[in-house]
């Protein structure tokens, strides 16, 4: 051991001319400091805006045009069940993009995402519902099911659900609070990884039971359906479809928009560094709980508004959207689409829920087997998910 | 890495613009002390990490801690930082500010800086986002969505970077840099930090020697504008800066004073330096 001469202390501070490498090293380093620019950090490459706005306009006009004006023998005439089945995946990419937001760039994997598109489902459900007027079998000013159940009134958390605009609303803060509420806690007490994953499968699981029963006042295991119209327009029309199928796609590409924008931003690197070294963010100065906090509500109002455009498509909301393994499939789309690339979320929701039409009407009893294979095989052979396949070549 | 490295002669103290500024004028310290540790204690299933610490580091001081494996050095950073809480004593940052009160966002935004045992950087992050994401600035939410870089920040960073000599790994993922440049970096980010007291934890670890004189010379600059604690096995890295050592032994303080005057004591060479 050499205990060598300490240097003379001194607490002065430029005082001390100290022979110093650094010192001589920083001098001349700021001589030649290198010019830096700020990394660019635009929302799309300049393809990317052009594939952008094409996939927007052929979403929202050039498809829903091609369903209404072409006749039926038209070779380019989209079919109206293309229109419907099409518009229902469009909301499940809506999800499986708030998704990765949370689980590819904060990594936080939620598995009670399905509780958050059914609650905006079902907020959406109950305007539909009282627009059916007394048109129901009982031809009553309630829903058939209240009706059944001998109920005279509305119970309160329906006042003012008649309204489009309060019910819209609804939509949006139902399924945000509870998020904000929840992650607050769980956040707070510094709950991760996998118990945080458990968390949210239970509480999706409890919001189930909740809805299964009769008397909470939301149909049921039967949910809402039957639905007439939507903001006075008949919601089985052709015209009503293809607007619906527009609006949804144009929530889809604004999602895909606020996404970039949130990921690109520097609230974006502070949460892939919560991600990958949490209390280095800590000792850095951020709080991690407020960061969490925002991702997490946001990525729950997406799925809030998923929900809600997703019940006029397909015409009934009911608690199995709340079924654990519907969140864990909302799981299986990110995953297989690519985590960590928004767009990503959005070609797994494709892909697989194409697959899934496919597979259930020519081989019903093996799609659960395909899905479960598809998700092995995409996490040993292509982690990085479908998209990597095409980054890989360019 | 050693190709890197720019041994040259004395330079001129330039480096009062390389990003070391007096950012937390909050900090009261004109009692001289910046941080107060009083009897400590802490407790884990019995065993006391810390027992009864008291321990006082002046303003603009280089505090050397040494004392053998378990003797609570790193539970004592952890205090400080707010990682953990004690289970009694006080412990004051400046004459104002209780740490056992904050968070350790709040702890770091008061002007504490911590560098871990094992580097700990944003490995996915290129080496300017790890640099940027420690700059102080408001680290709120909300600010932090909307924030923009501008050429201030830059320059702070581009010198920062030639400091730390990774300004040609600058776009580069931090988790390819070597380990000596990890720990560089971490001081790198420490330092856009402008911490007032700066904790530094094994900071040679893992280092070449020329990578660990070059720290040490790093350490002796940064004394008097940040005040330094070192906690180092190191002993001839802590015999190049050390001016006051510290010997922690089963939680508390065993022997305080100059380097050789510490070394010379019977109980510090029985427990420590004799083994």
């Amino acid at each position: 051991m050499t205990v060598m001469g300490a240097p003379v202390a001194s607490s002065a501070p430029a005082a001390t001319p100290r022979g110093s490498a650094i010192q001589a090293a920083a001098a001349r380093g700021i001589a030649s400091r290198p010019s830096l620019s700020a990394p660019t950090r635009a929302l799309f490459t300049r393809r990317g805006w052009a594939a952008f706005v094409v996939a927007l306009v052929v979403v929202t006009v050039v498809l829903p045009a091609a369903n209404l004006a072409l006749p039926a023998g038209h070779p380019l005439h989209v079919p109206d069940w293309f229109v419907t089945l099409a518009g229902k995946i469009m909301c499940y990419a809506i999800v499986a993009l708030a998704m990765d937001l949370i689980w590819g760039f904060a990594g936080i994997l939620s598995l009670g995402h399905g509780l958050f598109f059914a609650l905006g489902g079902y907020a959406m459900g109950m305007y539909l519902m009282r627009s059916i007027g007394r048109e129901g079998v009982y031809a009553s000013d309630l829903p058939d099911f209240m009706v059944f159940l001998d109920w005279k009134a509305y119970p309160w958390y329906w006042s003012f659900t008649d309204h489009f605009w309060y019910a819209a609303l609804l939509v949006v803060l139902v399924p945000g609070v509870l998020a904000f509420v929840f992650g607050w806690f769980a956040f707070r007490s510094r709950i991760k990884g996998v118990y945080f994953s458990i968390i949210t499968q239970a509480l999706t699981y409890a919001f189930m039971l909740l809805f299964f029963r009769n008397d909470t006042g939301f149909g049921g295991n039967n949910g809402f359906t039957d639905f007439k119209r939507i903001l006075g327009f008949p919601i089985a029309a052709p015209e009503t479809r293809a607007t619906l199928f527009a609006l949804t796609g144009l929530a889809l590409f604004g999602a895909l928009l606020v996404g970039r924008f949130v990921v690109t931003s520097k609230l974006g690197r502070v949460l892939a560094a919560i991600r990958d070294a949490e209390s280095r963010v800590m000792f850095c100065g951020y709080n991690p709980v407020h960061y969490k906090l925002f991702v997490w509500t946001l990525s729950a109002v997406m799925c809030g508004i998923a929900g809600a455009l997703y019940v006029p498509q397909v015409g009934i909301i009911n608690p199995g959207e709340m079924s654990p393994a519907n969140s864990i499939e909302i799981a299986i789309w990110t995953a297989v689409g690519g985590r960590g690339t928004l767009v990503g979320g959005i070609v797994g929701a494709l892909l697989v829920n194409g697959a899934k039409s496919w597979f259930t009407v020519a081989f019903p009893e093996f799609w659960l087997f395909f899905l479960g294979f598809l998700f092995i095989a995409v996490t040993v052979f292509l982690p990085g998910g479908v998209v990597s396949l095409f980054r890989r070549r360019s | 890495m050693s190709d890197a490295l720019r041994t040259t002669d004395a330079g001129s103290g330039h480096d009062a613009q390389i990003g070391m500024r007096f950012a937390n004028a909050a900090v009261d310290t004109t009692h001289g002390p910046i941080l107060y540790l009083d009897g400590i204690t802490v407790s884990f299933d019995g065993f006391r990490a810390l027992n009864d610490l008291t321990l006082t580091i002046d303003d603009g001081e280089l505090r050397c801690i040494i004392g053998p494996n378990g003797a609570g050095k790193t539970t004592m950073m952890d205090v400080i930082t707010g990682k953990t809480r004690p289970d009694s004593g006080t412990a004051f940052f400046g004459q104002t500010i209780d740490l056992t009160r904050l968070t350790e966002a709040e702890i770091a935004q008061s002007g504490i800086g911590r560098k871990f045992q094992k580097p700990t950087v944003f490995e996915q992050h290129t080496v300017f986002d790890n640099l940027e994401l420690a700059m102080t600035a408001d680290k709120r939410a909300r600010s932090t969505l909307f924030a923009r870089l501008g050429s201030t920040e830059l320059d702070r960073i581009a010198d920062t970077l030639v400091l730390v000599q990774l300004g040609d790994a600058f776009d580069r993922p931090a988790g390819l840099l070597s380990h000596g440049q990890k720990q560089w970096l971490e001081i790198g980010m420490l330092l856009m930090q402008e911490p007032r007291l700066i904790l530094l934890d094994e900071p040679v670890a893992g280092m070449t020697d020329e990578e660990t004189m070059r720290t040490a010379e790093l350490c002796l600059t940064l004394a008097g504008r940040h005040s330094v604690v070192v906690v180092e096995h190191d002993m001839e890295f802590v015999g190049r800066i050390a001016r006051k050592v510290t010997v922690l032994h089963e939680g508390r303080v065993l022997a305080e004073g100059p380097l050789d005057v510490v070394s010379a004591d019977p109980r510090v060479i029985e427990v420590y330096l004799g083994r």
